[in-house]
């Protein structure tokens, strides 16, 4: 069974259509990518999952049950986890209370809310930091903070909304290694909004592209860039 | 309780807070009355900013109407007093329901219906308006002429019915003080305290990690309301009347929130430091001023005026965070930027 089923999902944006009959579904421990454009809908896309908007019209089940009426807090309590396209950490406070805040939400006490959170700052090698406000961080650092946040909330499936975007190349790297190894190790699921095509390349299992809010291929990463259609609306027409 | 809360205090921090305490516990023995009232006024606005503290500076919600909250608890204990005997002891938690009840009809008006920012802060402001002149014309109260409790002269001090010296009303705000102090750091390291400095922070962000956003809204302001109602019961008890249009009137609610302004929001010394130095220099001013031989009403309200100024430009954090820092209790590594 497929830990997120997404089904005819819409939303319109006072007359824009942001995201048009969407329908794909994540199997249990797969990294999937969300590729397109921009100005595709991805985002609005997390959104609808994460419970920021409803859709007008559609379903999306999680682990079996409906959350697409639910509030974003209800739906992290299911068990979905996400990070933000534009980095929103907490800034004054210390990067180590950032992580605790996410995993009080499993470990009430904070002395252990805090040991959680020190192991996940190590996976993601910022237990060095932990001192620091998060506002002090760089934005690789901050990128991976919202990782290690969204993580100590203890997700079955992790959203990740290009956490990417902006890293230079090492870096990528870096964060790609991450992903892989928090699917292998915690056999987490991903789902993930990504422009950079040399990670998803590297990292996705599968891919949906989207164009002008609707599907337009799902597949294997190399099946999926072979498509005319993905071809035309990445690249324009004329580099078909 | 007493291990969760004296973890991670570093024994220095120990060896000092009770030199202070010690200091304060011994002030009444060489001070003059006028100091005493001086201390005890300090010791009101360390309580007040404390409470509102937790609103503001750790769930990021500014009032500026919590003069409401002090009122309530005055004129329901004074009330209860005047009216049935009722002594200030047992017309307290009375008094601490209603100012929660009211704490939470305004929350939820504004929490639930997404009222934030300033647009918070001037229902707030409403709503210690709509108290102000509703009790004008409260009759049971005696309205606008002031309600007031009887006065007669103690020959000791009566605890139970907080009759007394000055003296006894001192160990009481200090006694309050400390229970406050000590109740704000027991709240800010537990879940609840961190999950609000995470809606003060970024309330999407917040509710992206599962915090029932609103849920934490609404304890912040019921707990601050309930707390602040106890310096209303000290308010009556100590002053003997009550007017509305000075208990609830909005100069009260500012001069609750000007101490931890100035000593730092969100932190836990901030009000107390604030009030020390606001109310103590400002009167120590007047002091030496009057002696002088000038006559100058309004130069407390020129003061304050400055010391906001001096803080808000050289230190926007307020005085504590740099004192912090200095004296290494602030153990992150990265200054505020």
């Amino acid at each position: 069974m497929a830990l997120l089923q997404v089904d005819n999902v819409s939303k319109n944006f006072s007359g824009l259509r942001a995201v048009a009959d969407v329908s794909f579904a994540v199997p249990d421990g797969a990294i999937f990518a969300v590729i397109g454009p921009n100005g595709a809908g991805k985002t609005t896309l997390f959104n609808l999952i994460a419970g920021v908007f409803a859709p007008d019209a559609g379903t999306i089940a999680f682990a079996g049950s409906r959350i697409e009426r639910l509030q974003p807090d209800e739906v992290c309590r299911r068990g979905v986890g996400r990070t933000f396209q534009i980095v929103r950490p907490f800034p004054a406070l210390s990067v180590e209370d950032n992580v605790v805040v996410g995993a009080l939400l499993r470990q009430p006490d904070p002395k252990a809310a805090m040991r959680r959170a020190h192991e996940i700052l190590g996976q993601l090698d910022l237990f060095e930091k932990r001192r620091h406000l998060a506002g002090a961080l760089t934005l690789p650092d901050r990128k991976r903070l919202e990782v290690a946040r969204a993580l100590a909330t203890e997700p079955k499936l992790l959203l990740l909304d290009e956490v990417m975007a902006g890293l230079r190349p090492t870096e990528t790297d870096r964060m790609v290694e991450i992903i892989k190894r928090l699917n292998a190790e915690s056999s987490l699921t991903i789902l993930l909004i990504e422009h950079v095509m040399r990670a998803v390349m590297s990292v996705a299992t599968r891919v949906l592209v989207l164009h002008h809010g609707a599907a337009i291929a799902e597949g294997p990463p190399e099946a999926v860039v072979r498509e005319p259609a993905v071809i035309e609306s990445y690249l324009g027409v004329e580099a078909v | 309780m007493i291990a969760h809360l004296i973890r991670d205090v570093p024994p220095r921090v120990f060896v000092w807070l009770a030199a202070v305490l010690a200091v304060l516990i011994a002030a009444p023995f060489v001070a003059n009355d006028y100091q005493l009232t001086v201390l005890i006024l300090i010791l009101y606005f360390a309580y007040t900013g404390q409470a509102w503290n937790i609103l503001m500076g750790f769930a990021g919600q500014l009032s500026l109407g919590h003069a409401l909250y002090v009122g309530l608890g005055a004129y329901t204990t004074a009330a209860l007093y005047v009216h049935f005997g009722i002594g200030p002891w047992v017309g307290m938690p009375v008094a601490i329901l209603i100012s929660v009840a009211s704490g939470a009809i305004v929350g939820f008006l504004a929490f639930r219906f997404g009222v934030a920012g300033v647009y918070f802060a001037i229902l707030t402001i409403a709503f210690a308006e709509f108290a102000r002149i509703g009790f004008d014309h409260f009759t049971w109260v005696q309205g606008s002429s002031g309600l007031f409790l009887p006065v007669a002269n103690y020959s000791h001090n009566d605890i139970i019915h907080l009759r007394g010296q000055p003296v006894m009303f001192y160990y009481v705000i200090l006694a309050l003080t400390v229970l406050a102090f000590v109740i704000c750091r027991a709240l800010l390291r537990s879940r609840v305290g961190y999950y609000w400095q995470a809606i003060r922070e970024d309330e999407p962000a917040a509710l992206a990690l599962g915090i029932p956003t609103f849920r934490y809204k609404m304890y912040a302001i019921v707990i601050s309301a309930g707390m602040t109602a106890p310096a209303g019961v000290f308010y009556a008890f100590y002053y003997n009347n009550l007017f509305p249009e000075q208990t609830f009137f909005i100069v009260r609610s500012i001069e609750i929130i000007l101490g931890p302004v100035i000593g730092g929001v969100g932190t836990l010394f901030g009000p107390v430091i604030g009030a020390f130095l606001l109310t103590g220099l400002s009167e120590t001013l007047q002091n030496v001023l009057t002696s002088l031989g000038f006559d100058t009403p309004g130069a407390t309200r020129v003061f304050y005026g400055i010391c906001l100024l001096l803080v808000v430009i050289i230190l926007p954090h307020g005085i504590w965070p740099p004192i912090a820092r200095l004296l290494r209790l602030d153990h992150r590594e990265t200054p505020e930027a």
